[in-house]
């Protein structure tokens, strides 16, 4: 009957669940008996977690060392200014034993590796290995693409030509004797960085890639000997240029430098007194940044971090307080009940 | 009557649409000089000297572009929008690299976009546009050339060609009509195509060329036309043929105006005066006005405010730059020294605020202009699509015929109805007459029996089988002969413009131009005086069985002013007679005083037939002598040949011989009401929608209307009716229905409150607590002080019941600009208006008047060509598409064949176009700030230097992938009740008409929360990464890790935002929103892959998965991770903590959702939405 309908008038629209808006569809309704339970439940999970993340990240053990020598009493004092080589040692005590692993970090503040400028200021081609950008870096490097003889510089632009230079030496006093806390700086970089994104050109020696290149002008060696003991430390994927390179998101900022987990030290440093001695080089006072070591241990939740935990409790709770307004709202408009 | 014989010059400039300011102005490669032509001289057969004045010739070319011009023009077209050059600039700027704050590819993929969505729009238009245009040029036509008659195309016909037509070919071009193969010059055309007519119409060519007759003779016709430039007026030509030192007048009546269609003649040839785009045709076509929505300019405002907000963020930014810069970029120079240029912080500065504006362009959003448009044609197709809104008796849908307007059709507070057509059917029936002081047609049948149909045929072979009649003392009448009854359905039988179509013997069609004229012929017909044909010299009837022939001397047109026509004829007797019908107010005041008592029974029954709600004419004749006639005939052809004021002096000429006339009686014509109109017009003023009738009938009928179709009802406090013929005394009636009005009302609060007073007191004495008692009275006091300056300043406070009735000439000084204030807030208090005996012009006037005073969106609806005006000056026009031809349809901007249909239109499709176009806004400036107002953040952290927070192909994504179809889906299907609720409680309509879901308010609301957004976004992940590491001690707070963390965060949180926006989850609402969340993800993989990298190292910097802390997932490369340090298990407990930041943002806005839902809806209407999808359950 009504394909006869139809036939008669041809202008009819179809008649399908589509042109008619009758789509079948799910109708979701916040309503107050969904919503108000919603947010109780809510709240209490993001209550338990933050709690559970509060706690877990106060067991996280911090050493937090700022060398940056602003105080005249601060034995790095002598190396604020200084551009020759200097070096100053710390001293400070683990009173308890502070759980292995241990990372060491280096951390800088008012540094502005998120500057646009900063950022920009390389040449990935040239990283990458590609030899054609020896010869003629980027622009994006300027002003570190060529040096003062017109030299193409390699690695070129400021990001590289500002790596950061300080070595650290971590002692631990034994018995009046200073013992040597082995540091191990492999694989502190990303995988990717280390494996695709960085890559020494495929000529042996290494050295011979860098004819006719110069060296970043603030680099004290050229970046083929960065490591000369271990192949794959070297040039390009040498693994604190690589963590360097990384750029940081916030203008405070720490990079890994060392983890330590050899053999005496694997299970944490042993409570006692510890002696930090810094090859000072890196100028940080002309612009206020501070520099600092930081020794961390990681729990399940990675590092330690409070707002986290904070942040759950305070959005739980917010959560719960809603769901209370919500629920004497709903009780004063006593709502679907009366017309 | 709604006859479009001859619109007043008043208001032809509304009507018909100003002609197109491009004028497709070019002819055969020359290109077309541009000057003003004062006048047109036209040379038969001589093109030589018809080229001097290079002339346009057929071709028309209504196509914008070719395929080389294509690209170029439609480029020039789009970037004459704002919006558009804004991007262009933007791209200049991103060229420049010291300001270069993103790569150019961020901008030109969604400009590109943009700009190919439309463009492939705009070449399939065109194509079709060449198309016709291919068909219609090669057309063929013959056209007489150096006496020999040859085919051309129509394109190649020229401006002084003679063509010659055959019958049922289209005319070429605006032609003069020389000669035909009817006698006397004559022959017929049909205007539909032009005007929407469909009935038949008569040219006649002047007497002259009539006698040229066949090609030879016309091959040697020299004559030349002089007449006025091409115009659009479709009724009107003024000109002189030159002919052997003769001048002959030329009107209308000589023209064949290309378009119309030749029928019922064999052939005809005719004079090229106008070609191609100078034709009257191609001069109306185009629309005049482009319509905008409300919401159009608040969104355009808007964009202007985020525009201005822009500015302000990147002056804010270029400051913090200054600074920085100055305190400490200028220290930090040993790791990054400034860029050339850059010699100090000021000029940094400067360049800074560039970039920012580059990276902060996305608040004003690209696509929002595509997107609504995408959505307005959703939701037309739905219209067209309705099946409720199908009429299967005339097999029309329903036509949105713009696209520009659905979500008005969600607002509109007046709705401006034409009654004849709209309300009514326009099918009309020959009821009741009254002949000489006795009616006819009323049965009163006392039992209610069925009163029996007569039966014509015996008595009249001829008569329509079709026609209904009951009453047996008016064909007794007949058949007695009595000469009154004679006398009036001759009148009938002659008096008209109806042209009739005699297929085989007997087997009469009539074509009228009005169905009131068809009623009242086909009445005459079936009484014995049956029309046959006409030419233009004669009318020939048969009357009671015998043929008669009339010659018929003049037509006295009907016209909108005049309302009346007139025919003067001789009978074979040699009696000349005029025969008049019209409105009864014009036609009474024109009669011999002799007899007034018959006028005034007559006037009785004018007024029964009126109250009854039936159209009424009065007819009278007038007995001419010859020398009368000679005299005035005199005048009538001076008049006629005059060519400036023709109309007028004609129309003085008619009046002359109009008077003195004796009255025949009057007649009553029946125009059913259309199907559901009352409980739509109920239905619609429940959804306080305020109905106004504008009719160009008489005041009775229009009231008896509105009481039928229950505008008007007994329950009304007072109907007030004004029809003052001056000044003064429509102020004054004006005035005093106000007062009385306040005066009721007042009564009625006044009351309220003693009632009030008298509970009060009541309790009081019932605790017995007599200081309560005067507490009390001392605030009702401050209440009666504060009561009446309010009762008696707005019009507002009114309550109660009114309706309003005003007649044309009242109106006419009502709408004087002293007086309009007054009116509007008279009516506006008043819940049903009806004007009547208005004109066309008077309408669109009352409809501006509305527009003006009132900041109310206006829906005018009509179906003849005299609500042209009204439909083209209202918000939106809705046409019937019924009886009256399609001029209505044409000028409106929806049709549909039914008057109940408005119902589903407004309370349906209008509702759900404005909640979706609504949400969808809301939706949409939101999810731009929570994007871009995180750059703002970064800003200051980043040393100002206009670094992006996110990877550029994010950005250059965002907008058009990863959010783009969610929120098309909503703004396309959403519904927040089902249709039948929506016409089940039409208060549902009403936050509309407040203009509730989308205004500056609610806009500041998504702003605030889209910035609220953004500020969780950056600164939890701030607070989050900026000192965590993974599991294996590397941290967290790179670049890379931030970008790609914040922008999942951001996609997830207004992808929930937008599940929670969603009230209607059909399968492309899943299918989107996933799809993108989805194809987020799969693009960012990608993007990330180590292919893409090897590939162009230098554009995909972001390689490797730092995400995978995020969700837990186990990639490749961190599997890899193990190999080159010790890493016993990764850390996919991270994942918990990042949950966190896309839970805070959801659970504001469901909380804000939840709110909007329930509790705005709920002070509006008792039943919100919610309350309503959940009875559905």
């Amino acid at each position: 009957m009504v394909k006869e309908e139809q036939e008669e008038s041809s202008n009819r629209p179809d008649n399908t669940a589509f042109t008619q808006q009758r789509l079948p569809a799910w109708q979701p309704i916040l309503s107050a008996s969904i919503v108000i339970p919603m947010f109780v439940l809510i709240g209490a999970a993001f209550i338990g977690v933050g709690v559970a993340l509060f706690i877990t990240s106060r067991d996280i053990q911090l050493q937090e060392l700022d060398y940056t020598g602003d105080d005249s009493e601060h034995p790095c004092f002598k190396c604020r200014t200084n551009t020759e080589k200097c070096t100053c040692s710390m001293t400070f005590s683990i009173p308890t034993l502070f759980k292995g692993p241990v990372f060491f970090y280096y951390g800088l503040t008012n540094y502005f590796q998120n500057q646009r400028k900063y950022g920009a200021s390389k040449d990935d081609n040239q990283l990458y290995g590609d030899l054609n950008y020896f010869t003629s870096p980027s622009t994006d490097c300027d002003p570190y693409t060529r040096d003062s003889k017109n030299m193409p510089i390699v690695p070129c632009g400021a990001l590289a030509n500002s790596m950061f230079n300080d070595t650290f030496t971590l002692s631990h006093t034994v018995n009046g004797v200073q013992k040597i806390v082995p540091l191990d700086g492999k694989g502190i970089a990303w995988w990717t960085d280390y494996n695709i994104k960085y890559r020494n050109p495929s000529i042996t020696p290494l050295i011979n890639a860098f004819n006719g290149t110069k060296k970043p002008t603030n680099w004290p060696k050229p970046i083929y000997e960065l490591d000369t003991t271990d192949v794959y430390n070297n040039g390009f994927i040498n693994q604190d240029f690589l963590v360097w390179m990384r750029r940081a998101a916030l203008p405070d900022f720490r990079k890994l430098y060392r983890r330590i987990t050899h053999d005496d030290y694997a299970a944490g440093l042993p409570a006692g007194n510890y002696t930090l001695t810094i090859a000072y080089n890196y100028p940080v006072h002309s612009f206020n940044g501070k520099k600092k070591v930081v020794l961390s241990n990681v729990s399940w939740m990675g590092g330690k971090n409070d707002f986290l935990g904070i942040a759950y409790i305070v959005v739980g709770s917010m959560c719960v307080v809603m769901s209370i307004v919500m629920l004497i709202v709903y009780a004063r408009f006593k709502f679907g009940e009366d017309d | 009557m709604t006859v479009l014989t001859d619109i007043p010059e008043k208001w032809l400039p509304v009507v018909l649409p100003i002609k197109k300011k491009k004028k497709a102005g070019f002819g055969g490669g020359k290109s077309k000089k541009k000057r003003t032509e004062e006048e047109r001289r036209v040379k038969a057969n001589d093109r030589e000297h018809n080229e001097k004045f290079q002339y346009a010739n057929n071709c028309i070319v209504t196509s914008k572009y070719n395929i080389l011009t294509f690209l170029p023009v439609n480029l020039f077209e789009q970037f004459q929008e704002v919006a558009n050059t804004y991007f262009l600039f933007l791209l200049i700027l991103q060229l420049i690299p010291q300001i270069s704050s993103l790569s150019w590819f961020t901008t030109i993929v969604p400009l590109a976009l943009v700009l190919s969505i439309t463009a492939v729009k705009d070449a399939t238009d065109d194509y079709f546009r060449h198309k016709s245009d291919n068909q219609v040029n090669n057309r063929q036509s013959q056209v007489l050339i150096r006496g020999s008659l040859q085919n051309e195309k129509w394109m190649n016909v020229k401006v002084g060609d003679i063509i010659k037509l055959e019958n049922n070919q289209f005319v070429a071009a605006d032609l003069l009509l020389l000669s035909s193969t009817e006698p006397h010059g004559l022959c017929y055309i049909e205007t539909a195509e032009l005007d929407g007519e469909t009935n038949m119409k008569v040219r006649q060519s002047v007497s002259v060329t009539a006698e040229l007759g066949d090609p030879n003779n016309l091959a040697s016709f020299d004559g030349e036309v002089v007449c006025e430039p091409p115009n659009n007026k479709l009724d009107r030509f003024c000109g002189t043929l030159y002919w052997r030192e003769k001048k002959y007048p030329l009107t209308n009546q000589n023209m064949l105006l290309r378009g119309c269609v030749l029928r019922n003649t064999e052939a005809c040839y005719g004079l090229v005066i106008f070609a191609g785009p100078d034709t009257k045709l191609m001069q109306n076509s185009g629309r005049t006005k482009f319509k905008r929505t409300s919401i159009d300019r608040l969104m355009n405002t808007l964009v202007l405010w985020i525009f201005g907000f822009l500015v302000c963020m990147g002056v804010i930014l270029a400051v913090g730059n200054a600074v920085w810069e100055r305190e400490v970029g200028s220290l930090f120079q040993s790791y990054l020294p400034w860029d050339p240029p850059v010699d100090n912080f000021m000029f940094s500065a400067f360049l800074s605020f560039w970039s920012y504006i580059i990276i902060l362009n996305t608040v004003v959003p690209i696509s929002l202009y595509v997107s609504v448009e995408v959505i307005r044609l959703g939701h037309s197709y739905f219209i067209n699509w309705d099946r409720q809104m199908f009429c299967s008796r005339c097999n029309t849908a329903a036509e949105s015929r713009t696209t520009t307007l659905n979500e008005e059709l969600g607002q509109v507070e007046y709705i401006f109805s034409d009654k004849t057509g709209t309300l009514t059917q326009n099918i009309m029936t020959f009821n009741k007459c009254s002949i000489n002081g006795q009616t006819y047609g009323e049965v009163t049948d006392p039992l209610g029996k069925q009163p029996k149909r007569l039966d014509f045929t015996p008595f009249n072979p001829l008569a329509n089988p079709d026609f209904c009649f009951y009453d047996e003392k008016l064909l007794e009448s007949v058949k007695v002969g009595d000469l009154h009854t004679h006398e009036f359905f001759r009148l009938l039988s002659l008096c008209h413009t109806v042209m009739s179509e005699e297929k085989s013997e007997g087997e009469l069609v009539y074509k009228a131009q009005s169905p009131d004229e068809g009623a009242l012929v086909t009445a005459a017909r079936n009484f014995g005086f049956v029309f046959r044909s006409r030419t233009p010299g004669t009318i020939t009837t048969t009357e009671m069985g015998r043929t008669v022939t009339y010659s018929l001397l003049a037509i006295l047109d009907f016209n909108n002013i005049r309302k009346r026509m007139s025919v003067i004829v001789r009978n074979p007797e040699g009696r000349i007679c005029l025969y008049c019908k019209g409105a009864d107010t014009v036609l009474l005041e024109r009669l011999h005083p002799c007899n007034q008592e018959l006028m005034s029974i007559t006037s009785d029954h004018l007024n029964e037939y009126g109250a009854d709600g039936l159209r009424t004419l009065a007819l009278a004749y007038r007995e001419l002598s010859e020398d009368e006639w000679e005299a005035w005939s005199e005048s009538h052809r001076c008049a006629d040949k005059a060519t400036d004021c023709r109309e007028d002096r004609l129309a003085a000429a008619y009046d002359k011989i109009e008077q003195d006339m004796k009255l025949l009686g009057a007649t009553a014509i029946e125009d059913k009401l259309q199907e559901g109109v009352p409980e739509t017009i109920a239905l619609l003023s429940l959804a306080n929608i305020k109905i106004w009738v504008l009719t160009g009938d008489k005041q009775e009928t229009a009231v008896n209307i509105g009481y039928s179709c229950k505008m008007l009802t007994d329950d009304m406090t007072e109907v007030f009716i004004i029809g003052g013929h001056t000044v003064q005394s429509v102020r004054q009636e004006l005035r005093s229905a106000r007062e009385r009005m306040m005066e009721l009302s007042r009564g009625k609060t006044e009351g309220m409150e003693a009632w009030a007073e008298a509970c009060f007191m009541g309790n009081g004495m019932k605790d017995g607590q007599e200081g309560d008692c005067t507490t009390g009275r001392g605030s009702k006091q401050l209440h009666c002080s504060s009561l009446p300056p309010s009762a008696s300043g707005d019009m507002d406070s009114i309550s109660g019941e009114f309706a309003l009735i005003i007649s044309g000439h009242s109106l006419a000084h009502a709408l004087e600009a002293d007086m309009e204030a007054e009116f509007v807030s008279t009516a506006c208090a008043c819940k049903a208006v009806i004007c009547c005996r208005v004109t066309p012009l008077q309408k669109a006037q009352v409809v501006e008047l509305i527009k003006k005073h009132k900041k109310a969106v206006t829906l005018a609806i009509g179906d003849g060509a005299n609500d042209v005006s009204m439909i083209k000056s209202a918000h939106i026009g809705v046409g019937i598409s019924g009886q009256e031809g399609i001029q209505a349809v044409l000028a409106s901007d929806y049709s549909f064949a039914q008057f109940r249909f408005l119902q589903r239109l407004l309370l349906v499709h209008g509702r759900w176009s404005y909640l979706r176009m609504c949400r969808f806004l809301c939706y949409f400036f939101y999810k731009n700030f929570a994007f871009t107002m995180v750059h703002f953040w970064f800003g200051f952290f980043c040393g100002f230097s206009a670094q992006t927070v996110y990877d550029q192909f994010f950005i250059t994504l965002y907008n058009i992938v990863y959010t783009s179809l969610p929120v098309l889906a909503m703004g396309v299907f959403d519904q927040d009740v089902p249709d039948h609720r929506s016409l089940e409680y039409p208060k549902l309509y009403e936050p509309g008409q407040l203009n509730l879901l989308f205004n500056k308010k609610e806009f500041f609301i998504c702003i605030t929360q889209g910035i609220y957004t953004s500020v969780v976004l950056f600164f939890v992940p701030y607070a989050v990464l900026s000192d965590a590491t993974q599991s294996n001690g590397v941290p967290l707070a790179d670049y890379q890790t931030f970008a790609v963390t914040t922008a999942t965060a951001l996609v997830i949180v207004v992808s929930v935002q937008i599940a929670l926006d969603t009230g209607f989850w059909t399968v492309f609402n899943h299918m989107f929103v996933w799809g993108s969340v989805g194809s987020y993800f799969t693009i960012m993989f990608a993007l990330h892959s180590q292919t893409l990298f090897r590939i162009f190292p230098n554009q995909f910097r972001f390689i490797g998965w730092s995400l995978a802390l995020a969700f837990g997932l186990h990639t490749k490369p961190c599997k890899n991770v193990q190999r080159s340090y010790i890493l016993s298990r990764h850390n996919h407990k991270l994942s918990v903590s990042f949950i966190s930041f896309y839970v805070i943002n959801p659970i504001q806005s469901s909380l804000l959702v939840y709110l909007k839902e329930n509790y705005v809806w709920f002070s509006l209407t008792k039943n919100c939405p919610v309350k309503l999808r959940l009875e559905d359950r």
